[in-house]
């Protein structure tokens, strides 16, 4: 559910948003990885809540299921068998999802105004009836997480339970997770949880352990607790310096507005020679063939039988 | 053939062809398809003109509509292209026209080099056409959702999308000099339309295609007489072109 009032960014819209609030304070979800049991409670609590079905799939032979994030799937654990350096195995299971990016890479791609808006509480959210189903959003974002609906071309993802934080409740996953490993609230206490948990995974010889809150994309308002941070990829390749790509960058940056002024400027400069220099009018015959016309022309350059000789245009073109 | 009976235009200039139907059809049919990627494109390109998206009945007609008229337009300027490159190959005195693009655009013809069917302004339209809009195809497949994006890594859809834009950009600038230069020279709009242009215009515009033409016609003049023929202007052609 979207809040109208209370918007910080609004995909492909040059003027300022309403954000009467001023002060809002920014949420976020933590996943402590560490905590995880890979029950998925979560994942069918989002059906549940968001009300949506995935099909039946296959099973690929790991507990990956679904195998990936689909219209209808907008959250899947993904799980790693990793066997660390002292020749044990790790499982790491992480609960996938949008990140809900301070600067997100699908607002900044997305060419259909308000389709993708900011929240002030830095919830990223899908307005999905302005949504044109041009998939930049999937272009655009950092972590591969928009899906476009095969039914109705339309593209969505987590709303971080938008319209449940909106009336004070926490998102669903939240809610029925039975480890606690998902945890919500302002982004401030969110961190502090979060250096908590570190320093508890630390003492337990995690030397690595770290809070996952990218700032190549301006932090999340989804963050994770790493029990190897120094290496996200180990968790089904979490990228580990995750920013906007400077390929998009330069797709939607001061190209834009440059390559625009240059067209508008090229037609203009087209009008100004029109009224200074004016047409290339049609040319008289006297002018080019000189005072005795073609005929003479050609009887100069070629002779008398040349002279004699011009085809019909419209005959030419039966040829 | 008596001189009366060739075609003349309103002030009695003699006429001669220099498109036929065919090309005039495909042309304007690719100009519409143009307009209308052009207008729907650049909708997508900047918020500034998201309204255009409405000349294609709305924004999700126009994300749908915009690659298939994209194919429709690239098929057509395939064909044009193609039967269309021989006289876009670049000449001798091509280059002295450049160099006198002042006395072009001060529109002091009669300065120029004789130059062919196609001036380098034209050349160069074309050339930049045959760079972008293949480019346009290739690029724009890759972001075609629903139907082939999804084959593609993500890396290349961003680069897919930046060229497609920068051709897109590319194509666009090079189409406004292109309408530009069909305004102000008269009488190319009605070579595009009707096909003729008066002689006198053949004549001053593009000297070499004109003499190329008075030389095919004496040629075919003798072969219907003689049932052969040799090309008077074989020679200068060369002269001209080496
Ligand atoms: C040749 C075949 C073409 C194909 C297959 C194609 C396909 C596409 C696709 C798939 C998109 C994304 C929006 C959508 O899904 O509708 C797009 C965007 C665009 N197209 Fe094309 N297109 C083609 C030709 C052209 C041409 C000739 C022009 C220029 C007149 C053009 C200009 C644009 C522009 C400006 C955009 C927006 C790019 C942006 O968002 O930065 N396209 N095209
Ligand atoms: S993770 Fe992707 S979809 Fe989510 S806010 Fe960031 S860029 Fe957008
Ligand atoms: S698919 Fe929809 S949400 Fe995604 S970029 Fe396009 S219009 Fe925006």
């Amino acid at each position: 559910m979207t809040n109208p009032q209370n918007i910080v960014r609004r995909s492909a819209t040059t003027t300022t948003p309403p954000r009467v609030r001023e002060e809002v304070e920014e949420v976020a979800k933590l996943i402590d990885v560490s905590k995880c049991i890979g029950c998925k409670a979560c994942q069918v609590a989002c059906m549940e809540w968001n009300d949506i079905r995935d099909e039946v799939g296959i099973v690929d032979g790991t507990y990956n299921n679904p195998t990936d994030l689909t219209e209808h799937s907008w959250t899947v654990m993904r799980f790693t068998e990793h066997e660390n350096p002292a020749g044990d195995l790790e499982w790491l299971i992480r609960k996938d999802g949008c990140m809900h990016c301070a600067e997100p890479g699908c607002l900044e791609a997305c060419p259909a105004p308000g389709a993708i808006v900011q929240y002030a509480n830095g919830i990223v959210d899908f307005d999905s009836d302005k949504c044109i189903g041009c998939g930049y959003c999937v272009t655009g974002c950092p972590f591969d997480i928009p899906r476009i609906s095969k039914h109705d071309s339309k593209s969505y993802k987590c709303t971080l339970c938008s319209d449940r934080v909106s009336v004070g409740l926490e998102p669903a996953c939240v809610k029925t997770c039975p480890t606690g490993c998902i945890e919500f609230g302002s982004k401030d206490a969110m961190l502090i949880r979060a250096a908590k948990r570190v320093d508890d995974l630390k003492a337990r010889g995690f030397d690595q352990a770290g809070i996952y809150d990218p700032a190549g994309v301006g932090g999340t308002h989804v963050m994770y607790v790493l029990h190897h941070a120094d290496e996200p990829g180990l968790y089904a390749g979490l990228p580990k310096d995750p920013r906007i790509s400077p390929l998009v960058g330069a797709w939607k940056g001061v190209t834009k507005p440059l390559m625009s002024a240059i067209l508008g400027i090229t037609a203009f400069a087209g009008f100004i020679h029109y009224v200074t220099k004016g047409p290339k009018e049609e040319p008289a015959d006297e002018e080019v063939f000189g005072a005795e016309g073609e005929e003479g022309y050609l009887r100069d350059t070629r002779g008398e039988e040349a002279a004699a000789t011009v085809r019909d245009p419209a005959k030419e073109e039966e040829r | 053939m008596k001189h009366d009976e060739v075609k003349r235009n309103q002030r009695g200039q003699r006429m001669m062809l220099r498109y036929p139907a065919s090309t005039r059809i495909n042309h304007w049919t690719m100009a519409a398809s143009f307009i209308l990627l052009a207008l729907s494109g650049l909708a997508f390109f900047h918020p500034a003109f998201f309204f255009l998206t409405h000349t294609l009945g709305g924004p999700v007609w126009a994300r749908i509509l915009h690659p298939f008229i994209g194919v429709v337009f690239f098929l057509l300027f395939v064909a044009i292209a193609a039967s269309n490159l021989r006289y876009n190959l670049w000449i001798k005195n091509d280059l002295r026209w450049v160099r006198q693009i002042g006395d072009v655009l001060t529109n002091h013809d009669e300065r120029l080099p004789p130059i062919g069917k196609f001036n380098p302004g034209q050349k160069l339209v074309f050339w930049c056409l045959v760079i972008s809009v293949p480019l346009l195809l290739v690029t724009g497949v890759i972001m075609w959702r629903p139907w082939f994006a999804g084959y593609f890594p993500i890396p290349l859809i961003r680069l897919a999308s930046l060229l497609h834009a920068l051709a897109a950009f590319v194509a666009i600038a090079t189409i406004i000099v292109h309408i530009y230069a069909a305004i102000w020279v008269k009488g190319s709009i009605r070579a595009m339309t009707r096909g003729w242009v008066s002689r006198a215009w053949a004549k001053h515009h593009h000297p070499l295609w004109y003499e190329d033409h008075v030389d095919q016609d004496l040629v075919e003049q003798r072969k219907a007489r003689d049932g052969q023929g040799e090309r008077p202007g074989a020679e200068r052609d060369l002269k001209a072109r080496e």
